[in-house]
C-alpha cells in the first residue's frame, strides 16, 4: 500500500516468533463502540496491518433523502450520531437554511446554540466514560453518567425525547424553552466546572492513565490534516480549526469562548482538549442564558414539518388546519433555488458537512453528508499500525467515533 | 482571498482545463475536465497564496437528470478549505459514463482513501491509482450503484447473500446459537436490530 504518510512501522520487541496471524476484532466487540470490525494482522502483540470494515449500519441516507422534501429529511439526521443528535439536527437545519435563504430569529439562534453545547457536553461525557472504561478506569464511567443524565432529562423536558430529538426546525426551533429548563440548566452550568475537576482528580495524573495515553497514537499536524481529521483530534495535534470560529453559525459569533489546542498530538493531548471543551461549553451556555433575547422562535417563511404554532404563523385562507408550511413544501413549485452548497458545522465529533445540490424541485437532487466518524475510522490504520494490540482500544476511543454516523 | 478571485487565478493557470465557473450564495464552484485533476488540486494545495490544505468533502454525483452546460454524466466534487487563510472553493471534475474513472487524490490527502471508496461504492466512479479500490458500505457482492439515478429506491429482489445467511442460521440452530444472531419468524428471516437502527 502506498500510504503517503510514512509512519515508521518498527516492531519494538520481537515478541512473536515471526509468524503472522490475523484476528478479526468485532463487530460485536464492546470496545469498538458499535458495529465496527477491525481485521488485524499481528506479529505477537504488535499490529502489522489494521483494516477497519464498516457498513454494518448502512441505511442509505443519501438515497432516502433524495426522495424526501427538505423538512422530511430532518428526522434522518437524528439517526446519524445518536449520542449528540441535537448537534446533527442543528447542522442539517443550518445547511438547509443557507440553501433556501431562510433567516432565523435571534432567540432561536440562542436556543440552538444552547442545545448544541448541551449535546456537546452529553457526547463528551459519554466519550470520557467509555474511553476511560476501555482503558481500565471504571469509576469515571459512573461519575460521567451522573451528569449526562441531567442533560438527557433537560432534553426530555424541552422536546419529549431523550435520544432522537428532531427539536430544531428549518428556520428556528419547535418549542420555546421553559422557565424551569433555564433554572435547572443555570444550576447545572454553575456547578459543572466542579464536576470536571472531579473527573480530573480521578485520571489526570493517574499513573496508569498516563502510561496508556501519553506518547501513544501520536499524529503530527501535517499528518492529521492529510488524514482529514477534524474536531478535537485535529486540535490535539496543534491545528487551530474550529468551525464555530472559522465560519460562525447560529449565535457563536455573539458569545465569547476559547478553542483549546494542544501541540503534543497524542491520546493525552486529545483528552485534555476535550476536557477544556467541556469547560468552554459551560461558559457558552452561561452567556447564552444571560443574553437570551425575547421574540419569535421560528421564522415566518420556514417550511414546517407539521403544525405551525398557533397564533404565531400565518395561516392562509382555504388551507387546512395542518398548516401552510407542509402544503407549501409539498407543492414544490418554483420557490426553490437551483445550485449547490456545502455547509458544515462543528459537532462534538468533528466537522459535519452537508453538500446539497438543488434542482429547484423541493427535494435535494443530491445530498451528501460528510460525517466525521467515517473519516476518523479511515485514519485508524495510521494510528494503530506498529503499535500494540492493547493500544488499539485506546486509539479507537480517542478518535471518538459513532458507527451510526460512519455508516449512514 | 475571495473565492471568485481564486477561481479566476485557477482559470488563468489551467485555461485548458476549466470549463465553467458558477457562483451560488457566495460559494464558487469550478467545473473542470478530469484529466489533470491531481495537478489542479496540487496547485491549489501548494500555492503559497491559496494553501487549500483541508479537503473537507469528496463525493460523487450522477448528473443524468441535471440541467446545465458542460456537464458529463458523472461528476466528482471536491470541497476545499484553507485553514490558515480561511477561504474555500469547490472543484467539480466531469467524468464520462462510458469510462467512469478519474485519478486518485490519495497522493495529496491520504484521508481521501475512504471517501473515494465510498464514491466508487455508491456512484460507481473508480479511482485510478487508489491503493484499495473496493466497496466500503455495501457487501462486496452487491450489484449496481445505489446513487445512480436509474437505481430504484426499493428493489424487487433480495440481496444475493441472504440465502447463504439463511443457510447459516439453520446450521447455527443445531448448536442452539441462533437466538442472539438471527430470529426466524413466520418463515421470514430478519437480521435482528435492523428495525431499531
Amino acid at each position: 500500500m502506498t500510504r503517503p504518510i510514512t509512519k515508521t512501522v518498527e516492531v519494538p520487541v520481537a515478541d512473536g516468533d515471526g509468524e503472522r496471524y490475523t484476528l478479526k476484532m468485532g463487530p460485536q466487540h464492546p470496545a469498538t463502540h458499535g458495529v465496527l470490525r477491525v481485521d488485524l494482522e499481528l506479529d505477537g502483540e504488535t499490529i502489522i496491518k489494521c483494516s477497519p470494515q464498516v457498513g454494518y449500519l448502512h441505511r442509505g441516507f443519501d438515497k432516502i433523502a433524495e426522495n424526501r422534501t427538505y423538512a422530511q429529511s430532518l428526522i434522518l439526521t437524528d439517526r446519524l450520531d445518536y449520542i449528540a443528535a441535537m448537534a446533527n439536527n442543528v447542522g442539517y437545519c443550518v445547511a438547509v437554511e443557507k440553501l433556501l435563504d431562510v433567516s432565523v430569529p435571534l432567540r432561536a439562534k440562542y436556543i440552538r446554540t444552547i442545545v448544541c453545547e448541551m449535546s456537546r457536553i452529553a457526547s463528551h461525557l459519554l466519550w470520557l466514560a467509555t474511553h476511560a472504561l476501555d482503558i481500565g478506569a471504571m469509576t469515571v464511567f459512573l461519575y460521567c453518567f451522573r451528569e449526562r443524565e441531567v442533560m438527557l432529562d433537560l432534553f426530555e423536558e424541552l422536546c419529549g425525547a431523550r435520544l432522537t430529538f428532531s427539536y430544531p426546525r428549518i428556520g428556528g426551533v419547535r418549542q420555546d424553552v421553559t422557565r424551569n429548563f433555564i433554572d435547572v440548566l443555570q444550576r447545572f452550568v454553575a456547578e459543572f466546572p466542579m464536576h470536571i475537576e472531579e473527573y480530573e482528580t480521578l485520571i489526570d495524573t493517574n499513573r496508569i492513565w498516563l502510561k496508556r495515553t501519553v506518547g501513544i497514537g501520536v499524529l503530527s499536524a501535517t499528518e492529521a490534516l492529510e488524514l482529514g481529521l477534524t474536531g478535537a483530534c485535529l486540535r490535539g495535534s496543534g491545528v487551530d480549526y474550529d468551525i464555530r470560529k472559522h465560519r460562525p453559525y447560529d449565535a457563536y459569533d455573539l458569545v465569547d469562548f476559547e478553542v483549546p489546542i494542544s501541540d503534543d498530538g497524542d491520546i493525552y493531548a486529545r483528552y485534555r482538549c476535550r476536557m477544556e471543551e467541556l469547560r468552554q461549553s459551560a461558559r457558552i451556555i452561561q452567556q447564552c442564558i444571560d443574553q437570551l433575547p425575547p421574540g419569535p422562535i421560528i421564522s415566518e417563511d420556514a417550511p414546517d414539518l407539521v403544525m405551525p404554532l398557533q397564533g404565531q404563523r400565518k395561516v392562509e385562507a382555504g388551507s387546512s388546519t395542518y398548516g401552510t408550511g407542509l402544503i407549501r413544501l409539498l407543492e414544490e413549485k418554483g420557490e426553490f433555488p437551483v445550485g449547490d452548497i456545502y455547509v458544515s458545522t462543528e459537532v462534538p465529533k468533528g466537522e459535519l458537512g452537508f453538500y446539497f445540490i438543488s434542482d429547484g424541485s423541493g427535494r435535494p437532487y443530491r445530498m451528501h453528508m460528510r460525517s466525521p466518524s467515517f473519516i476518523h475510522i479511515g485514519a485508524l490504520p495510521a494510528l494503530a499500525e506498529g503499535s500494540m494490540i492493547a493500544d488499539l482500544i485506546a486509539n479507537i476511543g480517542t478518535l471518538d467515533v459513532v458507527l451510526g454516523e460512519c455508516d449512514r | 482571498m475571495e473565492s471568485m478571485e481564486i477561481a479566476e487565478k485557477l482559470q488563468n493557470h489551467f485555461s485548458e482545463e476549466v470549463l465553467d465557473i458558477c457562483d451560488f450564495h457566495g460559494q464558487v464552484g469550478v467545473v473542470v475536465k478530469r484529466e489533470r485533476i491531481v495537478d489542479i488540486l496540487r496547485w491549489l494545495r501548494d500555492s503559497p497564496e491559496i494553501k487549500m490544505d483541508h479537503l473537507m468533502d469528496l463525493c460523487g454525483v450522477d448528473n443524468k437528470k441535471r440541467q446545465g452546460k458542460n456537464l458529463l454524466r458523472l461528476e466528482v466534487v471536491y470541497n476545499l478549505y484553507s485553514i490558515p487563510l480561511r477561504h474555500s472553493i469547490r472543484i467539480r471534475a466531469q467524468v464520462p459514463e462510458n469510462d467512469a474513472a478519474i485519478d486518485t487524490v490519495t497522493t495529496l490527502w491520504c484521508g481521501a482513501e475512504w471517501p473515494e471508496r465510498e464514491c466508487f461504492d455508491l456512484v460507481g466512479i473508480s479511482f485510478t491509482g487508489h491503493p484499495d479500490m473496493r466497496r466500503i458500505l455495501l457487501p462486496d457482492d452487491w450489484v449496481g450503484h445505489p446513487l445512480r439515478k436509474e437505481y430504484p429506491l426499493k428493489g424487487r429482489e433480495e440481496w444475493s447473500g441472504l440465502e447463504e445467511l439463511k443457510h447459516k442460521v439453520v446450521q447455527l440452530q443445531e448448536f442452539g446459537l441462533s437466538d442472539g444472531i438471527l430470529r426466524t419468524k413466520e418463515g421470514q428471516t430478519q437480521t435482528k436490530g435492523n428495525e431499531e437502527s
